[in-house]
C-alpha cells in the first residue's frame, strides 16, 4: 500500500495497514492488537468499543481510521501508567463492578471520559452518560458506584 | 408446516430446555497421567472418584493406560513444590464467578490462602468430563466434589508429615497451608511435604468435608479472580485471540429460516485476491486476511433461494394453541384429586390465558470460535458453556473422532443459558479445514440476534378456584411451548392438574436463564394477584395462607418486610409481590412502580428480592446474581420481544431490541438468607423468576389494568 497512514495510539505511532474508511474498531483489534476494545453491536448501541479520541469517548465501531490521524486515540490498554491502575480502572475492582467483564473496557473509557469534563458528575449525570454503554449481566448499580468513588478519588488525587 | 429447520448446517433441531436431554453423558478421560505430571510438575495429585477406596504411590516415569483410571471422575486437584493448589473441572466461566467460588471452597477445605488456589476449567484436554454449565448446577454438584478432593488431599499430607515425624496422624492439624503437631510444636508447609513426591490418591466414596457453619476462606465476599485482567483489557475472550496465520472466517445466511440454496455462482468471490470459498451443502463460507474481506466475498457470491411460509409474530400465539401435539406427554402432567368437578361446581372461580414473547439471551460477546487443525487433530476456542458438547458436535459433524478435538473455552463474556451449543466452534472449524490455517469466526450482533436461539415463546391456561375463605381449592394449569421447568404451584391445593404441551418449534429455541420457569411463575404469580384481589384480600396474606413451604414462607415474609409491606402510596404508584422457588432456591421479590397516567410510561422504582440458596459461599457473588438476575428480568418483563415476519427476525439489532440500560434500573436490594443448615444450592437463574409478576401486579395496583402478557408494556401502558 503506498503512503499508509499512521494513527497514533497510548502515546505511540503505528502504520495502518487497513483501508482509510476501516472503522477504527477493527484496526485497533485486528491490525495493532488492542483487543481490550470489544466489539458488541457495530451500530454504536452498546458502547463496548468506547476509546478517546483526543481525550473524548468515541465508538470505535462509528469512525474510519483516517478521521483519528493527528488525533491521540487512547484504549484501556493506556489507562495504566508505570503498573499504576488508572483511579476508574481501580474503583472498578473495589467495586467489584463487573460480572463477565466483557463490557468493563467500554464502561471504564466511557467513565474516564466523563469524569474528564464533569468531575463532580451526579448519580443522575453518571446514568445520563452511560446510557449508551450496555451490560447484560446487570451490573449497572455498581458501576454507579465505582465512577462515584473514583470521581472521589480523582479529587482528592487533584488537591 | 411442522418445523423450520435452523442454521446452514441442518443439524437437528435443538429441543426446548435442551440441558433437560443430556443427562446419561458418556464420561471421558483424556489425559494420560503422565502427561499430567509433565505438565504440573511432582507433587501431590488426588482425583475426585464416588467409589472405592484406593491409595496409591506412583512414580512420574511409571507407566499408565487411561482406562486404569476410575471412569467417573469429576474433579482433581494438585499441590505443586511451590505450594500452589491447582484444581481441574470441566465447568466454565460465564461471569457468574465460579471461577472465585470453587476455589474459595478449594481453599477453605485445604485450609490455605485463597491466593495460592488456581483453577483450570473448561479444557476438554486437561479437565474432567462435565455435562456442561446450566441448570444452576455447579455449586451443588462440584462444591461437594472438590471439597472432597480438598479434603482428601489434606489427609494425605497429614499422613505425609505423620510419616515423617513418626506421630499418629490424629494429632496433626492442617491449617494456613501447613501440617502442624500441637504437642511438638513442630510444623511443616504443604510446598514441603509435596516436595520431591509424587503422590496421588483416589478419593473415599463418603470423606467427611467441613460444614458451612466452620468454613473460613468460603462464605466470605471474595472478589472476581484475575479482575486486574479485565480492568485493563488483557483478559482474552474468544474473539480476541489471534493465532499466527490466522484467517477471519464469516458464513453465508440464508435470507430467512428454512430457505434451501437453489442457484450458487462464486466465480466472482473466488477471483477476489487472499480469498477463499468454502461450500459444503447449503453451507457456504469464507476466509480472508481480515473480516471486512471475508464479508465482501461473501456478497459477491451469487446465490438464489427457495424460502418456505413461516409463522409470524403476530399470530405466534394463536399458531402455538392449535399446534399443540395431540399426544399427551405424562411425563410433565402431574394430577391429584379432581379438578373438573370443583371447577364445575365452584361458587368463586376465575380463568386467564397469559402470553410469554420470544427473548433473545444477547451477551454482550458474541458467539466466536477459533479453530485450528494440526493434520487431524483439530483444537477450538470458543465461548460455550458446554465444552464436552461441543467436542461431540464438532466430532459428529466434521466426521472425526472425538478424540482428536480439543475445546478450551476462555473465560467467556457471558451466555445466559444462550450458549450451550457449538455453531460458532463448527463454522470455524469447517472453513479452517480447507484453509490449512487457523481461522476466527464471530458473529456479527445481527446474526446473534437471528441465527443464535431463543427463549420459547408460549401460552398459559390456568382456571382456578377458591373457597368462600380464600383457601385455593382447584388448580388447572396448561403451558403450551414455552416448557416445564417451575410449572407446579408451590401453594397448597387438593385438585391439581399440571400439564406441559410441546408444540413443533416455530423459531430455534432453548434454554435461557431460569427456562420456563419465568413464563409458568409469571403466570401462576399474576394469577394468584387476581385471585386475592377478587376476593378481597391482601396479596401476602392470600399467598400465606394458601402456603405450607416454610422456606417460601420465609423469603416471602423477608421481601415483605425490607419493603415495607404494606404500606400507603402516592398518586400513580403501585406495589406487587411474587414469589416461588426453583432448583433448591427460594425467592420473592417486592416492587414499586410509577406510572405517568398522560403518557403510560411505567417505571419501576423500586425491586427488593429476598432469595435463599442454603448456605451462601460468596455473598459479594451472590449478591451479583441477584441484582443481575433482577435487571435482566425486567428486559423480559417491560419491553423485550422478538418480532419476526416471512422467516426474517425484524428487530436484530440493539437498536430495535431494547434491554435495560441505567436509567431503567430502579433502586434493588437483595435480601440474603443465609441458611448454614442447608447445602448450597445454585443461584443463576431462581432470582430472575418473581420480577415479572411482582412489577405486572404492581401495575395493577397502581392503575387497576391487569397485564397477561410478557413484555407487559413494550410501548407504555394503554389508555383504558
Amino acid at each position: 500500500m503506498p503512503n499508509p497512514i499512521e494513527i497514533e495510539v497510548n502515546g505511540k505511532r503505528y502504520p495502518v495497514h487497513y483501508h482509510p474508511d476501516a472503522p477504527l474498531l477493527y484496526v485497533l483489534r485486528d491490525d495493532l492488537g488492542f483487543t481490550g476494545t470489544k466489539y458488541g453491536c457495530g451500530e454504536g448501541q452498546c458502547g463496548s468499543c468506547t476509546v478517546l479520541i483526543a481525550g473524548q469517548p468515541r465508538r470505535s465501531c462509528q469512525i474510519s481510521v483516517s478521521a483519528v490521524v493527528g488525533k491521540p486515540v487512547t484504549t484501556i490498554e493506556g489507562l495504566e501508567k508505570d503498573g499504576q491502575l488508572h483511579p476508574v480502572q481501580q474503583a472498578f475492582i473495589d467495586a467489584g463492578a463487573f460480572q463477565c467483564a466483557y463490557c468493563t473496557p467500554g464502561m471504564i473509557m466511557s467513565s474516564v471520559g466523563l469524569l474528564q469534563s464533569n468531575p463532580n458528575a451526579s448519580t443522575d449525570e453518571i446514568k445520563q452518560f452511560l446510557q449508551g454503554n450496555i451490560c447484560r449481566c446487570g451490573t449497572q448499580p455498581r458501576i454507579v458506584e465505582a465512577v462515584r468513588q473514583a470521581a472521589k478519588t480523582m479529587q482528592e488525587g487533584a488537591r | 408446516m411442522s418445523t423450520i429447520v435452523s442454521g446452514p448446517l441442518q443439524k437437528p433441531l435443538l429441543e426446548p430446555e435442551r440441558y433437560e436431554l443430556t443427562s446419561g453423558s458418556i464420561h471421558h478421560f483424556d489425559l494420560a497421567r503422565r502427561e499430567f505430571f509433565k505438565l504440573l510438575g511432582a507433587g501431590i495429585t488426588v482425583f475426585a472418584v464416588t467409589k472405592s477406596v484406593i491409595a496409591q504411590e506412583t512414580g512420574p516415569s511409571h507407566s499408565f493406560h487411561p482406562q486404569d483410571l476410575p471412569s467417573d471422575i469429576r474433579a482433581w486437584l494438585h499441590i505443586g513444590e511451590d505450594g500452589v493448589v491447582t484444581a481441574f473441572c470441566g465447568k466454565v466461566e460465564i461471569g457468574q464467578n465460579i471461577r472465585t467460588s470453587l476455589a474459595q471452597t478449594v481453599a477453605d477445605e485445604l485450609r490455605v490462602p485463597f491466593a495460592s488456589v488456581r483453577m483450570v476449567m473448561g479444557d476438554t484436554a486437561l479437565t474432567p468430563f462435565d455435562a456442561g454449565t446450566f441448570g444452576s448446577r455447579t455449586t451443588p454438584s462440584m462444591t461437594p466434589q472438590l471439597r472432597r478432593v480438598a479434603s482428601a488431599a489434606r489427609d494425605l499430607l497429614i499422613e505425609a508429615a505423620a510419616h515423617e515425624w513418626n506421630v499418629a496422624p490424629e494429632r496433626l492439624k492442617a491449617a494456613d497451608a501447613k501440617v502442624t503437631d500441637p504437642g511438638s510444636g513442630r510444623s511443616a508447609t504443604y510446598a514441603s511435604l509435596a516436595r520431591g513426591k509424587t503422590l496421588a490418591q483416589n478419593l473415599p466414596a463418603e470423606d467427611p468435608v467441613t460444614p458451612p457453619a466452620d468454613w473460613t476462606v468460603a462464605g466470605k465476599p471474595i472478589p472476581k479472580m484475575d479482575a486486574r485482567d479485565f480492568v485493563t483489557g488483557r483478559h482474552q475472550y474468544t474473539p480476541d485471540l489471534r493465532p499466527a496465520g490466522m484467517l477471519h472466517g464469516k458464513v453465508l445466511r440464508p435470507p430467512s429460516f428454512g430457505a434451501t440454496l437453489t442457484s450458487y455462482d462464486d466465480s466472482a468471490a473466488k477471483a477476489m485476491s487472499g480469498v477463499l470459498i468454502v461450500r459444503d451443502g447449503d453451507f457456504v463460507g469464507a476466509a480472508a486476511p481480515t473480516e471486512h474481506q471475508a464479508t465482501a466475498a461473501l456478497a459477491a457470491v451469487r446465490t438464489q433461494w427457495k424460502e418456505v411460509p413461516q409463522v409470524s409474530s403476530r399470530e405466534i400465539f394463536a399458531y402455538l394453541k392449535s399446534n399443540a401435539e395431540s399426544k399427551a406427554d405424562d411425563r410433565h402432567r402431574q394430577q391429584k384429586g379432581s379438578v373438573d368437578e370443583v371447577l364445575a361446581g365452584a361458587a368463586h372461580r376465575f380463568d386467564a390465558t397469559y402470553n410469554v414473547a420470544y427473548i433473545a439471551h444477547a451477551p454482550l460477546e458474541p458467539r466466536a470460535a477459533v479453530a485450528e487443525w494440526s493434520g487431524e487433530k483439530l483444537t477450538v476456542w470458543t465461548g460455550s458453556q458446554r465444552p464436552f458438547g461441543v467436542r461431540g458436535e464438532l466430532a459428529d459433524t466434521l466426521r472425526i473422532s472425538e478424540a482428536n478435538v480439543r475445546v478450551i473455552i476462555p473465560d467467556t463474556g457471558a451466555a445466559y443459558g444462550g450458549k450451550h451449543t457449538g455453531d460458532a466452534a463448527i463454522e470455524a472449524a469447517r472453513i479452517a479445514r480447507a484453509a490449512y490455517r487457523p481461522v476466527k469466526v464471530v458473529w456479527t450482533r445481527e446474526e446473534e440476534f437471528a441465527w443464535a436461539y431463543f427463549r420459547p415463546a408460549g401460552v398459559i391456561e390456568i382456571k382456578s378456584a377458591i373457597s368462600p375463605e380464600g383457601k385455593l381449592i382447584a388448580w388447572d394449569f396448561h403451558n403450551y411451548h414455552s416448557g416445564s421447568s417451575g410449572i407446579e404451584t408451590p401453594y397448597t391445593v387438593p385438585n391439581v392438574l399440571t400439564q406441559f404441551h410441546s408444540v413443533p418449534l416455530v423459531l430455534r429455541s432453548g434454554s435461557y436463564r431460569g427456562l420456563a420457569a419465568t413464563a409458568n411463575h409469571f403466570a401462576r404469580e399474576t394469577h394468584m394477584d387476581a385471585l386475592a384481589h377478587s376476593s378481597k384480600m391482601d396479596p401476602l396474606e392470600f399467598r400465606l395462607k394458601n402456603l405450607d413451604d416454610a422456606r417460601l414462607r420465609a423469603v416471602l415474609e423477608a421481601s415483605a418486610k425490607r419493603f415495607g409491606w404494606p404500606h400507603a402510596k402516592a398518586e400513580g404508584r403501585g406495589f406487587g409481590i411474587a414469589a416461588g422457588h426453583e432448583k433448591g432456591s427460594y425467592v420473592a421479590t417486592c416492587a414499586e412502580v410509577a406510572v405517568d397516567n398522560n403518557s403510560g410510561v411505567v417505571r419501576v422504582v423500586r425491586l427488593v428480592t429476598a432469595f435463599d440458596c442454603g448456605a451462601i459461599v460468596n455473598p459479594d457473588g451472590l449478591r451479583h446474581q441477584v441484582i443481575g438476575a433482577n435487571i435482566q428480568g425486567l428486559g423480559g418483563a417491560l419491553f423485550e420481544a422478538i418480532e419476526f415476519e416471512n422467516g426474517r427476525i425484524t428487530n436484530p439489532r440493539f437498536s430495535r431490541y431494547r434491554v435495560p440500560r441505567f436509567r431503567d434500573i430502579p433502586e434493588i436490594e437483595a435480601v440474603l438468607l443465609d441458611r448454614k443448615d442447608i447445602a448450597p444450592a445454585g443461584a443463576g437463574e431462581t432470582p430472575i423468576m418473581a420480577v415479572a409478576p411482582a412489577i405486572g401486579n404492581a401495575i395493577f395496583d397502581a392503575t387497576g389494568q391487569r397485564l397477561n402478557n410478557l413484555p407487559l408494556v413494550p410501548n407504555g401502558l394503554k389508555k383504558t
